[in-house]
């Protein structure tokens, strides 16, 4: 029996997108909080404003993040959402899942929690949403011990990184994605339960530049696969494009009909540098000139393929608008071998990322201000600086293009004799 | 033995961090990591990957309103143990997908996801994928609209682009409700974001009890807070703040810091729309989302205005666009103010920046067209 009227949500129930509101209505069936969620929601949807508090803190002993406090602010009315924090689970890299395990995650949360979940949160983490303070412990205690599962990150902190599916199941993978996750996410205990930045900070891993996982606009320490050799080229593959008898792009615009494939105008004229020719029946890549944007290679993936010495391209500093505007990442390491280590927990893996990771941290947590994401610390002390910092060359991939403006920050020690100098000897030369 | 809070910290287990990802492969995944040769998408919604070893794995993607229940996964897992060994995924964009190793597999894989009514498959190339998105009224304290009934109301619309290719190139579309952005939307071929459009009310009853008031001066990006007394109901003089509402760009950010500060407000609150940003570097580099609609109101429980807007922008391209060619890259060809044109939306100086480093993106250009704006 329903426990409120919700007209409003009900108009959600037809059409044919998956319902939530459908499907809460039938957890509400066994979880009668899910009721008071339906009921609190309605009332957004007549007032037209939400309904939750401002969180309050709360956590399990020894974490400073993972958990966020949530109150209603119509408890009166919707007491089984009265309390309704969420917790923060960290996923698996990219997000396989046994039955069993997910079982056992639903047994949990039936018993201790809401029934309602967000798979997945945008971060990555499996987001629990709803339970009571005196629960916190308690699914901390089987999360830990009978699902062998962990918090993941909030606060000023390591967030929960993520991955793109990498080897797993894509041929574009340039490194071990779910190996570098694992592997940093498992270094960095400390880091991700115990907020000690100045503010959060996110690392996300995709294979190649396609960036599957968005890496490169929405995490501070952006790792993209590349490679610095040749794209593989098979001929036979390419003639088979040609022909017609393999499916451009995978198939991706098989839906509509837009005439018989021509590797001219689909694959050579869209290459962004020119660098694709003809030569007979021979596809020819002038590799020197390639920026290694993936269009030719995600048209034809029987017929190119990336090339063999692979790694990665850092780039730091995304985030989204609050409170500088969004910022993309900057790229500021074109390439970084990404070598995966032995064992579980894993040894001796990914090294130069995590020197380049921990250098990173050592300065912004010195410099960074309160609140302050790291690509906005770049951008107050200005690239030239940062770079200078981590011990970079700049070269001209660091930029779009060079600065048109003429104020260069020149240093004493740059300028042959130093920024010392005597006004009365200038005087002795220069009457005023 | 289960936790004991007279003894807290009794067998207490941290820092285990999360569970191998090896251990949750199906076998076909297992065996080939590492090993794909090519994909190619055989159905809307499906994918064959096949491996250098001849091995075949087909994957059925189904969307999924990310808000779920229990009861839901466990449909999941009934299919994954009926079909998949008992493996499943979800995507980055919050679809689920079932795998299995071999074609005659598929079928009764498809038609019994197609049985049960909340497990449409789709999302595949070019066509539109699942909505990155927020949390909206459903839990958090800072929205300027709902997430997840924006995202079904659109949805339900859009449905036959979710299960088609028929699209230029891929859509991809996700919703924020505040400006924190916690699906980070700022990279989207069509963002959908809740904003606040008055400023912040101060409670001065509560004010000095729940906020650091320095916290809260320092948190205005434009300096627009500034401490000061106010009175409260009792009328006692209160240590408060004022707020110079001309500086105001309501991003709310005071309110995160401090809880006596809300900007909800029904008339105020609702929708932009910003398009044409993406994330991948295929033939251009990630783009920004650019603003083309600055405000629409919040009309639970569709949203008509912003499924309609969301709709149109999308048909108009969808029939203008090159193949290939995704919708910021379209923008960009035949230029923004055909861009306005052609969708028929009418500019409006909310989409001239004024903002930070807002130069960059007026025109210092001869170059440009004769569309209807120029009178
Ligand atoms: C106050 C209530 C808030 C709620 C309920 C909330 C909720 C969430 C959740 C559930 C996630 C996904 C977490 C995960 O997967 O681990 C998330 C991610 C995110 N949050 Fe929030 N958040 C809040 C406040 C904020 C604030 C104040 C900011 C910015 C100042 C913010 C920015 C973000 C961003 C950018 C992401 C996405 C990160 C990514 O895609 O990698 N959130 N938020
Ligand atoms: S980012 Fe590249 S390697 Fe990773 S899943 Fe996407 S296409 Fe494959
Ligand atoms: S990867 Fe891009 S830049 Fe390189 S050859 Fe292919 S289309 Fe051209
Ligand atoms: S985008 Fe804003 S309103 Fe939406 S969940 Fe994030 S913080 Fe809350
Ligand atoms: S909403 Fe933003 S701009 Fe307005 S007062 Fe608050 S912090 Fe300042």
């Amino acid at each position: 029996m329903p426990k409120h009227d919700t007209p409003l949500l009900d108009q959600l129930e037809s059409g044919p997108w998956p319902s939530f509101v459908t499907d809460l209505k039938r957890q509400a069936e066994t979880k009668d909080e899910c009721w008071d969620i339906l009921g609190q929601l309605e009332l957004s949807y007549k007032d037209k404003v939400t309904h939750w508090k401002h969180g309050g803190i709360v956590g399990v002993f020894g974490y400073g993040g993972g958990i966020i406090g949530r109150y209603s602010d119509v408890p009166d009315k919707f007491p089984g959402v009265a309390h309704f924090h969420t917790v923060r689970l960290n996923q698996p890299s990219s997000k396989f899942y046994s039955t069993d395990i997910l079982l056992r995650i639903c047994e949990m949360w039936e018993r201790r929690g809401s029934g309602m979940t967000n798979f997945h949160g945008s971060t990555g983490d499996m987001v629990l949403l709803g339970t009571s303070t005196p629960q916190l412990e308690e699914i901390f205690w089987e999360a830990t011990h009978d699902l062998k599962m962990d918090l993941g990150g909030s606060g000023g902190n390591l967030r929960t990184p993520s991955c793109c599916i990498g080897k797993a199941r894509c041929e574009w993978s340039c490194y071990d994605t779910q190996a570098a996750c694992y592997d940093i996410t498992m270094t960095y205990q400390d880091e991700l339960h115990r907020p000690a930045f100045p503010y959060k900070f996110k690392t996300k891993f995709s294979g190649c530049p396609n960036d599957c996982v968005a890496a490169g606009v929405r995490s501070d320490f952006s790792v993209i696969g590349n490679w610095r050799d040749d794209i593989r080229i098979d001929q036979a593959e390419v003639q088979e494009y040609i022909k017609g008898n393999s499916p451009p792009n995978a198939g991706a615009h098989a839906g509509r009909d837009w005439g018989a494939f021509d590797i001219q105008k689909e694959v050579i004229d869209l290459c962004p540098t020119n660098c694709m020719t003809m030569a007979g029946n021979d596809l020819k890549i002038d590799n020197s000139e390639c920026t290694r944007c993936m269009h030719c290679i995600n048209v034809m993936p029987k017929a190119l393929r990336p090339g063999t010495d692979t790694g990665a391209c850092i780039l730091i500093g995304a985030k989204a608008p609050i409170l500088d505007g969004a910022q993309m990442s900057t790229m500021i390491f074109p390439f970084v071998k990404m070598v995966p280590g032995e064992g579980d927990p894993p040894e001796g893996g990914f090294e130069d990322y995590k020197e380049l990771l921990e250098k990173t941290w050592d300065w912004w947590m010195e410099e960074g201000k309160n609140r302050e994401r790291i690509g906005e610390s770049i951008q107050r002390i200005g690239l030239p600086t940062f770079l200078q910092i981590m011990e970079v060359e700049p070269i001209p991939q660091h930029v779009q293009e060079p600065r048109s403006n003429p104020y260069v920050f020149w240093k004493s020690e740059e300028v042959p004799g130093g920024f010392e100098r005597d006004v009365k000897a200038y005087r002795a030369r220069h009457a005023m | 033995m289960g936790y004991d809070p007279e003894n807290p910290m009794q067998g207490r287990i941290t820092d285990i961090g999360p569970p191998h990802y090896e251990q949750y492969f199906p076998p076909v995944i297992k065996e080939n990591y590492g090993k794909w040769k090519y994909h190619e998408i055989t159905q809307p919604g499906v994918l064959k990957h096949v491996s250098e070893t001849g091995a075949e794995c087909y994957t059925a993607r189904i969307a999924c309103a990310r808000l779920i229940s229990i009861e839901l996964i466990r449909d999941y897992c009934k299919v994954a143990d009926d079909h998949c060994e008992g493996f499943l995924r979800w995507t980055t964009r919050n679809n689920v997908e079932f795998m299995v190793d071999s074609e005659a597999k598929l079928q009764p894989l498809l038609d019994d996801l197609a049985k049960h009514g909340m497990m449409p498959v789709g999302g595949t190339g070019a066509g539109l994928t699942n909505v990155v998105h927020t949390q909206g009224w459903v839990h958090c304290h800072t929205p300027a609209t709902d997430a997840s009934g924006v995202v079904k109301a659109v949805m339900d619309e859009l449905f036959d682009y979710f299960t088609s290719m028929t699209l230029p190139a891929q859509v991809r579309i996700a919703l924020a409700c505040c400006l924190n952005m916690c699906g980070a939307v700022h990279c989207s071929d069509i963002a959908i974001l809740g904003v606040h459009r008055k400023p912040p009310l101060i409670d001065n009853d509560v004010i000095s009890a729940v906020c650091e008031l320095p916290l809260a001066v320092a948190s205005c990006p434009l300096g627009a807070i500034k401490p000061a007394k106010g009175i409260n109901t009792k009328g006692e003089e209160v240590k408060s703040v004022t707020v110079k509402e001309e500086r105001c760009m309501f991003c709310g950010n005071c309110y995160t810091m401090c809880p006596a500060m809300p900007l909800a407000d029904p008339e105020g609150d609702g929708i932009a729309i910003l398009v044409g940003g993406k994330i991948s570097n295929r033939i251009s580099g990630p783009k920004f989302s650019k603003m083309v609609i600055p405000f629409l109101p919040n009309t639970p429980p569709r949203w008509p205005e912003t499924v309609d807007a969301v709709k149109n922008i999308l048909e108009v391209y969808a029939k203008d666009a090159n193949k290939y060619e995704r919708l910021g890259d379209w923008a960009e060809r035949i230029g923004w103010e055909k861009f306005f044109e052609k969708c028929n939306i009418p500019f409006s100086d909310k989409c001239i920046d004024d903002y930070r480093l807002a130069y960059d993106t007026w025109r210092t250009t001869t170059q440009f067209k004769y569309t209807s704006h120029i009178k």
